[in-house]
């Protein structure tokens, strides 16, 4: 019967060609608009580190007071140095880690090439273990490098290949703006999209950084940050007014495995707050708040508001699009009431004609999911056009997708099919015999 | 015109009347809507940056190894010299940023030195006496920089303490809205500067700040930091050849030095390109999707209403016998469709305010405008007559003669 009713079907849809193509179309294209701008929304809003992202959390502190012209419970989204380093010491969390980001120059060996700019982080070497970095060579810098402001670096494959044509360069040497690093580790490909730890600085959709060092000695060697600075007031001036003062651009990482451990956190950092009024250097209490990753992604506003709302005015497209397909079908399927009369006559009962003309939908469901494909494939070459280089690299189409686009067009013409099954199989063959 | 022989017919299949009303309706949210995205977007990307834009290029220089600040001054001012020795090239000068770039520096300004809330933010640009003929900004009032108002500012050493600032027009008709800006004074941080000059239009480098895109101040210093721009007008027609000479003019200077590959050479035509590629892309989007969107409302209303000339052919030749003409067929159909249009557009109108004011709360998207709207209800009006105009333009040519014919 399956196959008699698909034939029913096709020979049906071959009837009226202009209007098959249509249904085909419609569904096609809005099946595609939403597919492509759903394939860039899953590429931004993923969660970087799904293993982990409940266990790591962002502390912050209100360190500039009321009345700053943020709204309330607008926490500065970084960490003042005098907080990081108090935080640090207490070392209240399983593993904590600051980080920021460095700018420095790569200056090669030879006498005539040119130096590289060179991107990085200063952060612990906790930073490793907490965010499950994969290395390739060696390992990261150990404890006393942290203590010690000792002079290693952990290097990218990508710096690693350029400097060192991929070969463990483990205990090698390499030179950043006038000083020696001795290389403790290279790692693999490794660049979380978002860059979590760094979405205060940028799109957080970037390219991979190119070395990590201890935070300390990019602190001894006063390398300031590459990254943003906000200050409420001017700094005094000179290195060390800098570190002390409200600026704020330090970002603080801890990893708390257990529930028990972020409330033993929060309260550390509630405790941590009312000391420093206590202590005379604020007079306010500040707020202070713990979020783990997903909660400092929408905090941080990662996902572009662009990507929301093309999704969804994609999304309202592909109904209207249904809507015309629900009328295209009943137009069509209500022109053969009286073949379904005589169907019905002959004993098909409704169940049957559900079937038939269900099945009827399934194919132009299909077809407008080919369509919707190959459209599909050329909106992802033109997301470049429409988002953001740094987003629109990140949308591909894979096997889940071209699943779902086909999945979605199917299910979606169904849906808009029933409605017009019901009314078929409502026709009253009496009626429509007597009629003919 | 004979409304209520229309209503009834329509009573008769009231699921495609609703069918098309619902999606007239949708359609019409949906294009108000993306219609008024776009035109944000557009007049987001149209505003003036006050630069002439046509023949600048900015590089971006990163000096190599630990250098005492003090001598990056000598450093910038030998590049400078190189620069604007070099064939094809107007005018140069260093900064720390330039309008649009993304990447910058602010500062509230106060007028009084013990005012508790500052009286304007504002984007700091270093600037030297050719910064005006570089970048091509108007000065409307006051004077330009002198060259002996240049001082050096060491970034980690130094405080910023400007004797004389010039400021954007906006600024200054913040600052001062009743009287003129030049001769006054204004204390950036602690310290107090005179204001003594004032140019048309200079955009910050950032987009959507609130507190305004053109609140700038130029300051006289040259920022001796390891990394500055550099921003070089050229002659007319001479920017592609300056673009490769410049990079390789400051190499044979000083080896010493990174010039990003990305990036590091732009001219002010890309810089702007990546400042507004967003909005850009949302408005190619947004019209993409409005151009599709009304081609399948059209096509759906085509469809559904031959499907109903075609059932109802029997009684047009019975209305044809019995004396109507063409024209009172063909009117039918526009009738209807207009009438099922109003239907749609009407319910249209209030999807689309509810559209727009569920995105004002989500997205911080502006209110719509009700022109937007009525423009809107207009379009898909004459949209639909156009649509029902071939079919029924078939169903009036059914002859008489098809009342007499058994189906």
């Amino acid at each position: 019967m399956f196959a008699y009713y698909l034939q029913l079907g096709l020979r049906s849809l071959r009837r009226n060609p202009a209007l098959t193509a249509l249904m085909v179309i419609a569904i096609g294209f809005g099946v595609a608009a939403s597919m492509t701008t759903y394939a860039v929304f899953r590429a931004v809003s993923g969660d970087p580190i799904p293993w982990k992202s409940g266990q790591l959390f962002v502390p912050q502190i209100d360190s500039w007071g009321p009345g700053q012209g943020r709204q309330a419970g607008d926490l500065p989204d970084a960490l003042s140095y005098t907080d990081a380093m108090a935080l640090m010491r207490a070392h209240v969390a399983h593993r904590q880690t600051v980080i920021y980001p460095v700018g420095l120059s790569l200056i090669p060996t030879g006498q005539t090439a040119k130096p590289i700019a060179a991107h990085g982080y200063a952060t612990y070497t906790d930073f490793f273990s907490m965010f499950d970095v994969p290395f390739l060579y060696g390992s990261s810098w150990p404890v006393s490098d942290d203590t010690g402001r000792g002079n290693a670096v952990v290097i990218t494959r990508k710096l690693n290949q350029r400097l060192f044509g991929g070969a463990d360069s483990v205990g090698k040497v390499i030179n950043l703006d006038g000083s020696d690093y001795r290389v403790s580790g290279v790692i693999r490909d490794w660049n979380p999209k978002p860059r979590f730890f760094d979405v205060a600085n940028g799109s957080g959709f970037g390219g991979e950084a190119d070395f990590y060092m201890p935070f300390t000695r990019a602190i001894d060697l006063q390398i300031g940050t590459d990254g943003n600075n906000n200050c409420t007031k001017v700094a005094a001036a000179g290195w060390d007014g800098w570190l002390h003062s409200s600026c704020v651009w330090i970002a603080y990482w801890v990893e708390l495995p257990t529930a028990a451990a972020v409330a033993r956190y929060r309260d550390y950092l509630k405790g941590y707050a009312a000391d420093q009024r206590k202590s005379g250097r604020f007079d306010w209490t500040p707020a202070v708040r713990l979020s783990d990753v997903s909660q400092w992604l929408n905090l941080q506003h990662v996902v572009p508001p662009e990507t929301r709302v093309s999704m969804l005015i994609s999304l309202g497209f592909l109904v209207v699009c249904l809507v015309n397909t629900i009328g295209l079908l009943l137009a069509k399927f209500m022109r053969r009431a009286p073949e379904i009369g005589v169907r019905r006559a002959l004993g098909a009962s409704r169940r049957e004609i559900y079937k038939q003309f269900l099945l009827e939908a399934a194919a132009v469901g299909l077809a407008g999911g080919v369509l919707g494909l190959l459209l599909t494939g050329v909106g992802m070459l033109g997301v470049g056009l429409v988002f953001e280089a740094d987003v629109a690299r990140l949308a591909h189409m894979n096997l889940s997708l071209v699943m779902l686009t086909v999945l979605v067009a199917v299910v979606a013409t169904l849906l808009a099919a029933l409605y017009p099954t019901w009314r078929a199989a409502s026709v009253q063959p009496a009626w429509q015999l007597k009629s003919n | 015109m004979q409304i209520k022989p229309i209503l009834t017919a329509l009573r008769h299949h009231k699921a495609g009347t609703v069918l098309i009303v619902v999606q007239i309706a949708l359609t019409l949210a949906i294009v108000c809507n993306a219609l008024f995205i776009i035109h944000q977007r557009v007049a987001q990307l149209s505003q003036p940056s006050g630069l002439e834009e046509a023949n600048l290029i900015r590089i971006q220089n990163q000096w190599v190894g630990k250098a005492d600040d003090k001598a990056y001054g000598s450093l910038m001012a030998t590049d400078l010299a190189t620069l604007r020795r070099l064939p094809g090239v107007a005018d140069a000068y260093a900064t720390n940023s330039v309008p649009l770039s993304g990447g910058g520096w602010s500062m509230s300004l106060r007028l009084k030195a013990d005012q508790s809330a500052p009286s304007a933010q504002t984007a700091i640009y270093f600037s030297d006496d050719h910064t005006l003929s570089t970048l091509g900004l108007k000065l409307v009032a006051g004077r330009n920089f002198r060259a002996d108002d240049i001082r050096p500012m060491s970034a980690k050493d130094d405080l910023l303490h400007p004797a004389v600032i010039i400021v954007t027009r906006t600024l200054a008709d913040k600052l001062f809205p009743t009287s003129t800006a030049v001769g006054k004074t204004v204390y950036l941080a602690n310290h107090v500067s005179t204001i003594i000059g004032v140019v048309e239009r200079m955009q910050t480098p950032w987009l959507g700040m609130s507190w305004g895109s053109a609140a700038s101040t130029l300051v006289p210093f040259r920022l001796l930091t390891d990394g500055t721009n550099y921003v070089i007008r050229t002659q007319p027609g001479q920017l592609d050849r300056v673009r490769r000479s410049a990079p390789e003019a400051l190499f044979a200077q000083n080896r010493m030095r990174v010039i990003p590959d990305q990036h590091g050479v732009e001219t002010f035509r890309q810089i702007r390109a990546d400042a507004y590629a967003s909005d850009r892309g949302m408005a190619i989007l947004m019209a993409v999707i409005c151009v599709m969107l009304l081609a399948i409302t059209a096509a759906g209303i085509v469809g559904l209403t031959s499907f109903w000339v075609g059932q109802r052919r029997k009684q047009i030749g019975v209305r044809r016998a019995l004396g109507a003409t063409r024209g009172d067929i063909l009117s039918y159909f526009l009738t209807e469709n207009l009438l099922i249009g109003m239907g749609g557009v009407l319910l249209g109108i209030a999807l689309a305010i509810g559209l727009n004011l569920w995105m004002v709360t989500r997205f911080e998207m502006q209110h719509l405008s009700l022109w937007y709207v009525l423009a809107g209800a207009v379009a898909l009006l004459l949209l639909g007559q156009g649509a029902v105009l071939a079919p029924a333009l078939r169903a009036s040519r059914v002859p008489p003669v098809e009342a007499t014919r058994s189906v």
